[in-house]
This record gives C-alpha cells, sequence and structure tokens, in this order.
C-alpha cells in the first residue's frame, strides 16, 4: 500500500464501534425515512438534532474527532482503477486540501462521498453512525454533506437572497410553500450568511448579473442554508480574479472550524494559502499527507505530481 | 398618508399591471352591460350581440392564454395540448345544456339528445348520466381536465420527459382526442358536436342578459384566476416553480421533488383552460371536436409568446391582441391570417423575446434606473 498517513494515531474503525447496526436495520430505517415522515418545516437549528430517529436525522455522531472515514474504497471502470485502495480520515472542523494529477481520483472519492458512485470494495463512513453506502445522494445531503460542483449553478433570474431562500433547509412541499412565511429566525440565518460570502449588499440583485467568484459564493451560501457538517468543494477558485481568490480563501478559512471543510484544487498557491494538511491523490490512492512543505518535500509527490508543473 | 393599495396583500401590492388588469375587466363589466342593455339599439353607442360575444369570446381565450403562461411561463413546459383541457370543459359544459334541450329538440326525446336518436341509441350512455345537474356538469368542467392532466402529467413528468418531447406527446394527446371524439361511437355527437343549446339554469340563451351575465362571469372568472396564478407565482411554492424553469437538477439536488411541483402546476392549468372551455360554449353555442385540433394548441402558445410569458398579464394582452387582430383580417383579408400569424410570431421571436409586456417591463427597468 502507498498511503503514508504519517505517524499519526488512526481512529479507530466504526465497523468495531457498532456492530449491533445491521444492514437490515439501517436499510429499514432508510425506509421508514421515505415513507413515513414528512420533513418538517422547522428552523435549522433543529434540524439534525440529536433526540431521535436515524443517523440521517441525527446527523453525524463525531465524538471521536473523526467526521469521514474512508477506507480501502475501490470504484473502477471498465477495468480502470478510478479508486485504489483509498484510506483517507477526515477531522471534525478541518480544512482538508486534496490535490493530485488529473485522473488521480479525486472526483471519484467525492462521488462516493455524496452517493453518486458506489465502490465495489470498502466503506464509507460519516461520523461513526452513518454508513454512507447504504443512503442515496438526497439523503446524504439531508444528514450534512453539501457538495459544490466546479461550474457554479446557481438560480440566474432569482435574487441572491431567493437562492438561500430556496435552499434554505425546510419544507419541500408543494402545499406547504404556497404559504410559507420567513420566520424572523430564518430571515436573520439568510442576512448572516450573506454577510459571510459578502454578498449582503447584493441581496436583491438577480444572481445572473454578479460576478463569477460570487456566484461561487453565493452557491457556498446555498450549501450553508442546510447546515451541513462537511462541505466538499471542487475547484472553488477556478477562473477568479486574484482578490477573488483572496477572499474566497478567507470564505474557506472562516467556515473551517464549525464545519468540515475538504477542498479539492489545482492551484497550489491557493492550497498553500489555506491549507493546514495535504492530502495527495495519485492514481486513486493517497501518495502522501502531511503540511504543505512536508509534501512538497516529498520525493515521490515531486516525482509524479509537482515535477511536472511549473 | 396611506395609499388604498397598501389595504392590498404583499404579492399584490406592487402588481402594477394587475392593477390596470383588474381595473380594465371591472370597467368592461361594468360599461359593457350598460352599452348593450341600456344604451338603445338605434344609439351609435350601442353593442350590438355580436361584439358582445366577441368580447366574452376573448375573455375565455385570454383566461385559456393564462392558464399556458402559468405552465409555460412560469414551469417550462411548453405544453402543445392546452386546447384539449379548454374543450374537455367545453364539452362537459356542453353535456349540460344538451340535457337542458328535453323535449325541445328535433325528435322529442325526454332524455336523449338528438343525435342519440338519430344513431337509434336506446338508452342514455353511463358517462352521461348526472349531466342534467348544473352543479354536476360544473364539477366535471373542473375534474375531466384536471384528471386527464393528473394521469397525463405523473407518466411523463415521473419518467422525466422534458423539452420538445413533452411538447410533442402533448400533441399527440389532444390529436388522439381529436380523432376519438370524431367517433359517432365515442357518445359525443361525432363530427357535429353539441349545439342549438336552448338555455341554461332556466335562462334562456338567446336572451341579451343571459348573454351579458355570462360575460360578466368570465370577466370575474378571469380576474379570480388571475388572482390566483398571481398568489401562486409569488409564494414560495412559484419561486420553486421558477427555479425549475432555469435549473430543473439544480432544483432536484436542493431537495425539491421536482415532479411534484411540475404536476401540480400542470393540472392547476389544465382546470382553468377548462374553466375557460365552459364559458365558451354557451356564449358561442356550439362544440365540436376540431377544438381538439393541434392547431388551436399552437395558437394559445403563439398569443403567450407575443403577449410576453412569464409575466401572466401578458398572456391576457397577448390573447386579446391577437384574438381582436383575427376577427379583423378573417373578415377584411381571410386568406392573409394565417401569413400574417405566423409572420407575427417568427418577429416577436425575433425582436421581442419578452413579447409586447417585454416592452413594457424594459421601459420601466430603463425608468428605475435613470
Amino acid at each position: 500500500m502507498m498511503q503514508t498517513p504519517g505517524s499519526r494515531n488512526l481512529p479507530p474503525r466504526p465497523e468495531r464501534l457498532l456492530p449491533e447496526v445491521t444492514p437490515a436495520q439501517q436499510a429499514a430505517e432508510a425506509l421508514k425515512r421515505l415513507t413515513g415522515r414528512a420533513r418538517s418545516s422547522e428552523p435549522p437549528s433543529r434540524i439534525g438534532s440529536r433526540l431521535t430517529g436515524s443517523p440521517v436525522e441525527m446527523g453525524p455522531d463525531d465524538s471521536r474527532g473523526v467526521i469521514l472515514y474512508l477506507e480501502d474504497l475501490t470504484v473502477s471502470f471498465d477495468g480502470f482503477r478510478a479508486l485504489n485502495a483509498l484510506t483517507l480520515y477526515v477531522e471534525t472542523g478541518e480544512l482538508r486540501c486534496i490535490i493530485g494529477p488529473n485522473g488521480a481520483g479525486k472526483t471519484t472519492m467525492m462521488d462516493v462521498i455524496t452517493g453518486k458512485t458506489r465502490p465495489d470494495k470498502g466503506s464509507a463512513w460519516f461520523g461513526q453512525t452513518l454508513d454512507l453506502l447504504a443512503h442515496n445522494e438526497p439523503e446524504i445531503a439531508q444528514a450534512g454533506i453539501g457538495r459544490k460542483f466546479q461550474k457554479p449553478t446557481v438560480f440566474e433570474k432569482h435574487t441572491a437572497f431567493e437562492n438561500l431562500e430556496l435552499a434554505l433547509a425546510g419544507s419541500r412541499s408543494v402545499w406547504v410553500n404556497l404559504t410559507a412565511k420567513l420566520s424572523d429566525e430564518q430571515r436573520d440565518r439568510i442576512s448572516q450568511v450573506l454577510a459571510m460570502i459578502g454578498l449582503a449588499g447584493s441581496a436583491d440583485v438577480p444572481a445572473g448579473v454578479l460576478s463569477h467568484g460570487q456566484k461561487q459564493w453565493l452557491e457556498i451560501g446555498m450549501l450553508l442554508m442546510q447546515s451541513p457538517r462537511l462541505l466538499l468543494v471542487d475547484e472553488p477558485v477556478a477562473g477568479m480574479t486574484p482578490q477573488e481568490v483572496e477572499r474566497t480563501a478567507e470564505l474557506l478559512v472562516s467556515l473551517s472550524g464549525d464545519h468540515s471543510v475538504i477542498v479539492v484544487e489545482h492551484d497550489m498557491e491557493f492550497v498553500r494559502k489555506i491549507a493546514r494538511r495535504v492530502t495527495v491523490l495519485h492514481q486513486g490512492s493517497v501518495l502522501a499527507e502531511g503540511t504543505m512543505d512536508e509534501v512538497q518535500a516529498n520525493e515521490k509527490v515531486v516525482e509524479v505530481y509537482l515535477g511536472e508543473a511549473p | 398618508m396611506t395609499s388604498p393599495l397598501s389595504l392590498l396583500p404583499p404579492w399584490l401590492r406592487t402588481d402594477r399591471a394587475g392593477h390596470i388588469l383588474l381595473a380594465v375587466l371591472l370597467v368592461t363589466s361594468i360599461v359593457v352591460p350598460v352599452l348593450h342593455l341600456v344604451v338603445p339599439a338605434s344609439s351609435p353607442l350601442h353593442l350590438s350581440s355580436y361584439v358582445v360575444t366577441l368580447i366574452g369570446k376573448y375573455l375565455c381565450y385570454a383566461l385559456l392564454a393564462l392558464a399556458v403562461d402559468l405552465v409555460w411561463g412560469y414551469c417550462g413546459i411548453l405544453s402543445l395540448g392546452h386546447a384539449a383541457f379548454f374543450a374537455l370543459g367545453g364539452y362537459a359544459m356542453g353535456m349540460y345544456l344538451m340535457r337542458q334541450i328535453g323535449t325541445r329538440g328535433v325528435y322529442g326525446d325526454p332524455v336523449l339528445p338528438d343525435f342519440m336518436v338519430f344513431l337509434n341509441w336506446k338508452e342514455l350512455p353511463w358517462f352521461w348520466h348526472g349531466f342534467d345537474m348544473f352543479w354536476f356538469a360544473m364539477l366535471m368542467v373542473m375534474v375531466a381536465p384536471g384528471l386527464l392532466a393528473l394521469v397525463f402529467g405523473w407518466l411523463a413528468f415521473r419518467s422525466r420527459v422534458t423539452g420538445v418531447y413533452l411538447s410533442i406527446i402533448t400533441q399527440a394527446m389532444t390529436y388522439a382526442l381529436m380523432l376519438a371524439f370524431f367517433r359517432n361511437d365515442t357518445g359525443f355527437g361525432g363530427n357535429n358536436g353539441f349545439t342549438d343549446f336552448k338555455d341554461i339554469l332556466g335562462f334562456s340563451l338567446q336572451r341579451p342578459t343571459t348573454r351579458i351575465t355570462l360575460l360578466v362571469i368570465s370577466a370575474v372568472m378571469l380576474g379570480i384566476a388571475y388572482l390566483l396564478c398571481r398568489w401562486i407565482v409569488s409564494s414560495r411554492t412559484g419561486r420553486v416553480v421558477r427555479a425549475i424553469r432555469d435549473a430543473e437538477s439544480r432544483t432536484r439536488f436542493i431537495g425539491y421533488r421536482v415532479e411534484s411541483y411540475k404536476l401540480w402546476v400542470f393540472v392547476f392549468s389544465a382546470v382553468l383552460a377548462g374553466i375557460a372551455g365552459a364559458l365558451y360554449v354557451p356564449q358561442i353555442g356550439i362544440i365540436n371536436p376540431s377544438e381538439f385540433s393541434p392547431i388551436n394548441s399552437i395558437e394559445v402558445v403563439i398569443w403567450v409568446a407575443i403577449g410576453g410569458r412569464g409575466t401572466l398579464y401578458g398572456a391576457i394582452a397577448g390573447a386579446v391582441l391577437v384574438n381582436y387582430a383575427k376577427t379583423w383580417f378573417t373578415t377584411a383579408l381571410p386568406s392573409a391570417w394565417l401569413y400574417l400569424l405566423g409572420m407575427m410570431f417568427v418577429l416577436t421571436t425575433l425582436l421581442l423575446p419578452n413579447g409586447v409586456a417585454g416592452i413594457l417591463g424594459t421601459r420601466r427597468a430603463q425608468e428605475r434606473t435613470a
């Protein structure tokens, strides 16, 4: 195995912690969730309350300080191994950067985490109790993993405020939304996020006229409205001006702590600016992990990645 | 200073075009009755029954255009089959009117409409029962198109049929219905449809007061439908619907069940179209299968495009303008009308992508920035 997670103490594997949760039980819970329960219109602070229900409703149990466990993940497409026994852990509140050449498996890894792609083998756990491989995309999104795609897709004809309102965790029902009104709390939450993403002054501007960078921030804001625990951010600064890159760096750093953030990025300058811990992927597995300086000093990394980049 | 507008609910307060529309409808339902009933026929101001019927027809078409704008302009579903819902509503009303004829028909049968006697039918088909009751017929005016839209929409949206494919199957739907209604065996008068209506709720359809009442009801229904549509598009449901139009998969990704939003908008729109058809039939005095012909649905879409989609009032303006032009041209230059309609459509698409309403919209936007 090529991974070199260094001298870190690996966290206990979730399977051993929770032998009593069988796949059948998880399936039953998922079924119950799909059939029995109408999503309530409770405010975002209550979504994911840790009182009752299935792991999807409760959100991840990260009491051991680890939010994401990926172990031995392998994904093949027509014989090509996009992921090859990938093992990766992300701590709660961490801002992790993932780098690697094209085809290293970065996007496939994101697809597995969000339920879009099923691995051939391996396991993926969100906290200690939520098996990502047993849930589908909307369930995983609801459990608290938000993903920002490379290309910004905001609702161009809706205002920035309305974009956030649509993303607000709340009822998704046709009938409830006919008469739905924003509560003061929800209004405050939207203003707070608008301020956080630097769009407080553009609340009533159609999203279509925002700059490319502002659209990217708005999309991050839409993710934040759903109060995710883990944010996956794919190439956030592609096509941004230097000032926008600067502000994006500030935004992502400010988000870590309250949220765990995984950033996939090609821009090494940007990675250097924000990363505390960097993971280098190569041919579907972890080549090296550490601080930017450690990673850049790693000979294997220089050989496969940094060596060919200017 | 408190303006009377502040008494309106927030979703109606800033809708200036809506205020104008409602005012126009109000004036129409006062002025037209006065000019028709009170002003003597010798006066140049007198409105003939022909003009009254024409205005009533425009109001029904406007309601149909409103229904199409809701699904097309707001939800991005280009339905080329809305005339089918209109015709179904019309047929439901027609069935009631046929039952009201009673013994006054040519064959004088107390129960069977003339065409059934002519076909040697001995008893009323099961689906004709109940249509002698006004309330039941009015219920069917909404239920028949609503149910068709529910089944059709459920199948289409669940299978994620969108865009041009959806438009094509809506055309197929209205065409299939047209063929079915053309058959005598289907039980809806075949080729000839229904006509020779006598009265509605005991009031003769030939009387000026009945004609005026139907016109006023059409105006009121158009006003109510406009308010309902405006309320829907101003709600969060309306914002979700517009989001579906602009970025369907993104909306799904945030967690909205796109299919059910589309389905309910489609059903509501079909019900509105059905009501429009039901108001149309007693005023025009005839309903036949040609109302299902695919070209009719396409014409409605052209009205909406010319008026400006996604505005509601634009659809109403488009329906009235185009049909006024049609009335004028089909008497003055009958052979030129279809060419003119096609030309108007092409020119609007090229030069005024937002239709007539778009001109007003940009003017206002310029005023705001100036």
